[in-house]
């Protein structure tokens, strides 16, 4: 523990979780809310980034779908509460076993496909999703639907800011670690292995199919945990949340902060968001104007991680021990 | 601290923040935000009601009762969650006094709470107006300056009515608006519904098949609800499958002077309503559709009126307290009195703070120089309250 | 029956337009192993491009005709200075790359043309309708369109099956190691296909702007269809695309024309016209998924 301290790779996603834990405190002393809803939807997403990171990063398997948790996590709670039931003692473990079925169903049907054939398969399904949630015109159809946030009475109240915060950062934590006991136990090294060589994997004598789909319905378990976070801190669900791009961006975090790493999600999901808020900034102060056109330096960016930055922002900071 | 958080990105980026919100302290101007989309094939919208923001301000001299006033633009991206983002921003980070904008339902609904509820600044929707916002979710922090949903085709069903046509049929895109429209011209039209699709949103590109249905069909008119792109593509294909000068069509948010320079001759003889058109004759709407044409050459569209008179009418709240806005009960009993000279002429508020409002039927023509344009020929409702500002609890 | 076959020739019309969009791409990914997102972009810099050469000659053809060879230049730029470096990597690193292509693209265009779109106008002596049969008129524009698809598919059927480069090209989307060890010049043979890749996108690009509108992102919407044509065909058949096509043609037309009527055989006239839209709009993608557990490797696609 202390040992990885000395890494400039330990000391840096040490700093970046202490900072993490005690950003409210931060922003307040600072006031700056917006930093603080900024830092929220950074370590929601994170989440959802570290739970594809371990199907996509560990497994080799580009779900290009993984925004159809977010929907149904995002769905379960903002269905419930719209009928009334507002405790999230009920909401979230029906969203989490919602989350958890639709994985493993089209786990089962998907994993029998390989390379392009599964990013089309899990896009299918997810755009499937997608059009049957907006077409639920008692929930908003496509306009979505405002709803009140999950009620944890006497525990939390999601309503404050920074108590929310809190919350979601500590269910970081617990995916973090989740991945990290997955991605080192046996099970773990099975799907690893299986990523570059599936046939020598079953030559092993392991069921690979089987391996992989529990480990697709736990991506899309901890995706649903991500989406009912999202629609507690925007107090609102629409399809947009699971739309393709959605999961275009959750690919894209992954490659750029470092597949098949810990940490990488979590730094691809801060490098995402600073730059898509800071880049209109940084063009707009070379010149007026040329921030709305920020996504013709963005696309080129992109390029080049994927061209020269493989192993993404994590390779850069130094070479794993 | 926030260089170990963010780097260096950041640090550039709240310095901007920084510079740009330091000088303004000083004077401490009236702030408005203003949400719309500046990117994308989109944007094409969101540059109209810039410009006409911007010629707002022009003809205030900058100044708002006596004190000056800066808008800070945010682009939604056409995404819900950017555009809630965006305005959570501006409340919290610019500190805005009002947020205005919003051309999409969607949008506005993801963004609703956290600028009138959680931030308790006023929004002014310059063109989205789902019926949510208009009964069970009114607000007090919520004005509008366009329309609820639904009473755009009410205004051209009941036009329809009056002129005796027999039959329609019906089409949309399949979403929440596009449902929205074809049950607005249901309330009002009472003649016989001969056909109805809603059709593949926003990626349909072809509308033959609907097109050979309406021909099989034979309805005495065809009533579309497609803005923007689609409303070219369908015009395109209308006249192409020949079905132009044998069933006429009817639209509404189809045909702007947005889309107008797409559809050119195609447009020419249809009808549309619309609660504001560039040839209304007031003095406040003269100068407006005048200096924007001399200034960018083109007619403005509804859109820029509408955030025109967003403008306009935040203005007029901020006249009659000479310029102190802090007092948020004050500043929402100035607005409601829609105390302000509007292009589409006076109007004045419902309990849900929708305007009470006519609506027009517009022909599209050539003006004498050859641009396509809208003119008015009737009034098709006179001070039109939407259907749904019974089930608001406001009073 | 005139109906019917009115609604069949619409389908068969959309499905040319999209086999072209698709060919380019199954060419691509079969040959270069390359999942190229930017297909797309090229597309809509087809329609751009000719917008502007159109508006120069003041002839639809003739713009057409001039609007081609650019954008096979367009392409072998793209594929130089970027998807040459992406054969070699795995896919994932090729979609982020190419939607960063995308990204570019996009913007590019509102730099060059502005946000508000374009409109190329049906040139006018297809500006009519023909009479496929007596009394059932037919846009002269769209008939052109399944001449020009219809050609197309001609051309690369012989240029697959007759000649060199079609030999390669097989041997290619078959193993690709192999073309290596015929000692042909690789890096040319790729150069060219991209090249005609870009050329079918621009076609089927510049062929669609009269029907539907010149506008940034159009080729984005239309991507995912044409991936999920040459995914149901089978990656790197040309046969397999051609059919797909076809198929989602008619599946596109039958949820649209047929099926509202078909459900309400069953269905409340109320429940038919809210469940016809929604069914349609996925029926495509219930159809790939549905082949992709019947057979994972498209209809036509190579086993592994």
């Amino acid at each position: 523990m202390i040992a990885a301290l000395r890494t400039p790779r330990g000391l840096i996603t040490a700093l970046i979780l202490l900072a993490l834990a005690v950003l409210p405190l931060l922003t307040q002393a600072f006031d700056q809310r917006y930093l603080l809803s900024i830092g929220t939807r950074i370590v929601i997403w994170s989440i959802a980034a570290v739970s594809l990171n371990m199907i996509l990063g560990y497994g080799g398997l580009v779900s290009f779908g993984h925004a159809v948790f977010f929907g149904i996590g995002g769905y379960a709670v903002g269905i419930l509460s719209a009928h009334g039931v507002s405790s999230g003692w009920i909401q979230w473990p029906v969203a989490l076993i919602a989350a958890t079925l639709w994985a493993a169903l089209i786990g089962a049907l998907s994993l029998r496909t390989r390379g392009l054939y599964f990013i089309m398969i899990t896009l299918a399904f997810a755009q499937l999703v997608y059009y049957v949630g907006g077409g639920l015109e008692a929930y908003g159809a496509d306009d979505g639907l405002n709803i009140s946030r999950s009620r944890f009475p006497g525990l939390i109240d999601l309503r404050d800011k920074a108590s929310f915060y809190w919350l979601c950062f500590v269910a970081l934590c617990g995916t973090l670690w989740f991945c990290s006991r997955f991605a080192n136990s046996r099970f773990g090294y099975v799907i690893r292995g299986a990523k570059s060589n599936d046939l020598r994997m079953t030559a092993l004598g392991f069921p690979v199919f089987r391996y992989r789909l529990v480990a697709f319905t736990l991506s899309g378990t901890f995706g649903g945990l991500a989406g009912i976070l999202l629609a507690n801190e925007g107090a609102y669900i629409s399809p947009a949340m699971m739309s393709w791009v959605k999961s275009g961006d959750l690919i894209v975090i992954v490659v750029l902060g470092g597949m098949g790493t810990l940490f990488g999600p979590l730094y691809g999901t801060i490098a995402f968001f600073v730059l898509e808020e800071s880049l209109p900034h940084l063009l707009d102060l070379m010149r007026k104007g040329w921030g709305e056109y920020w996504q013709i330096v963005f696309g080129p960016l992109l390029i080049l991680v994927a061209l020269y930055a493989r192993g993404g922002i994590d390779s850069l900071l130094g070479r794993r021990s | 601290m926030k260089s170990k958080l963010f780097g260096t990105a950041t640090i550039a980026a709240l310095a901007t923040v920084a510079a740009g919100a330091l000088p303004a302290m000083a004077q401490s101007p009236i702030k408005i935000g203003f949400v719309s989309t500046f990117s994308g094939p989109q944007a094409a919208i969101g540059e109209d009601m810039r410009r006409s923001v911007e010629l707002a301000k022009e003809h205030l001299g900058g100044k708002m009762g006596g004190k000056p006033f800066e808008i800070v633009y945010e682009d939604d991206q056409f995404k819900p969650d950017v555009g809630k983002q965006k305005s959570e921003k501006l409340v919290q980070q610019d500190k805005v006094n009002f947020v205005a904008g919003y051309i999409w339902s969607n949008v506005l609904l993801a963004s609703l709470k956290t600028v009138t509820d959680e931030g308790d600044t006023i929004l002014i929707s310059a063109n989205a107006g789902p019926s949510q916002i208009a009964g069970d979710l009114c607000n007090k922090n919520f004005f509008s300056t366009s329309w609820q949903n639904d009473q755009t085709p009410m205004a051209m069903g009941e036009y329809l009515q009056s002129k005796g046509v027999k039959s329609l049929y019906l089409m949309a895109g399949n979403y929440a608006a596009g449902k929205d429209m074809l049950a607005g011209v249901k309330r009002t039209f009472k003649g016989q519904i001969i056909g109805e699709d809603l059709t593949k949103w926003p990626d349909q590109l072809d509308f033959s098949a609907e097109l050979a249905k309406i021909r099989a069909a034979k309805p005495d008119g065809i009533f579309i609800f497609y803005p923007g792109a689609h409303g070219v593509q369908f015009l395109t294909q209308y006249a192409q499958a020949g079905l132009k000068g044998q069933i006429p069509l009817y639209q509404v948010f189809s045909i702007d002077a947005i889309t107008l320079p797409l559809q050119k001759e195609l447009a020419l003889g249809t009808l549309g309503a619309q609660e504001w058109v560039n040839d209304l004759p007031n003095d406040a709407n003269k100068k407006y559709v005048a200096d924007f044409k001399k200034k960018h050459g083109v007619y403005p569209s509804y859109y820029g009126a509408q955030s025109y008179d967003a403008i306009m009418l935040i203005a007029s709240a901020a006249e009659a307290l000479k310029g102190d806005v802090s007092n948020k009960d004050k500043v929402r009993a100035e607005m409601k009195k829609a105390n302000f000279k509007s292009v589409r002429g006076d109007f004045k508020y419902n309990t849900n703070q929708f305007p009470i409002q006519n609506f027009y039927i517009q022909e599209a023509v050539k003006d004498p120089e050859g641009m396509m344009t809208v003119k008015t020929i009737a009034t098709a409702m006179k001070d039109a309250k939407d259907p749904f500002y019974e089930k608001c609890p406001m009073k | 029956m005139d109906y019917l076959l009115l609604q069949m020739l619409n389908g068969v019309q959309l499905g040319l337009l999209m086999f072209l969009l698709a060919a380019g791409l199954t060419l691509t990914f079969g040959i270069m192993d390359l999942v190229n997102l930017a297909h797309g972009s090229l597309y809509m810099m087809g329609a751009y491009i000719a917008w502007t050469t159109i508006s120069w000659t003041d002839s639809f053809v003739m713009g057409a005709l001039l609007a081609l060879p650019i954008i096979f230049v367009l392409g072998l730029v793209v594929e130089a200075v970027v998807a040459r470096r992406l054969y070699a990597r795995n896919h994932l690193d090729q979609v982020l790359a190419t939607f960063g292509l995308i990204l570019f693209f996009n913007e590019l265009v509102r730099v060059i043309w502005g946000p508000a779109g374009k409109s190329i106008a049906v040139p006018a002596f297809l500006n009519r309708t023909v009479e496929i049969l007596p009394g059932v008129p037919y846009p002269a524009y769209r008939f052109a369109i399944i001449v020009v698809g219809a050609a197309v598919a001609i051309l690369l059927a012989w240029l697959v099956a007759r000649t060199r480069i079609g030999m390669l090209i097989r041997a290619g989307a078959s193993n690709r190691r192999m073309i290596g060890a015929l000692g042909v010049n690789i890096e040319l043979l790729f150069s060219l296909v991209f090249g005609l890749g870009a050329v079918f996108a621009g076609l089927a690009g510049l062929m669609a702007a009269p029907i539907t509108s010149v506008k940034i992102g159009m080729g984005d919407d239309i991507l995912i269809l044409a991936f999920v044509i040459i995914v149901i065909g089978g990656i790197g058949s040309i046969k397999g695309a051609f059919i797909a096509a076809m198929v989602v043609g008619q599946i596109d037309i039958v949820g649209r024309a047929f099926l509202p009527d078909l459900l309400k055989t069953f269905l409340s006239a109320s429940a038919a016209s809210s469940a016809a839209p929604a069914i349609s709009q996925v029926l495509v993608y219930i159809v790939m998924a549905g082949v992709l557990v019947w057979r994972p490797t498209g209809l036509f696609g190579q086993r592994t």
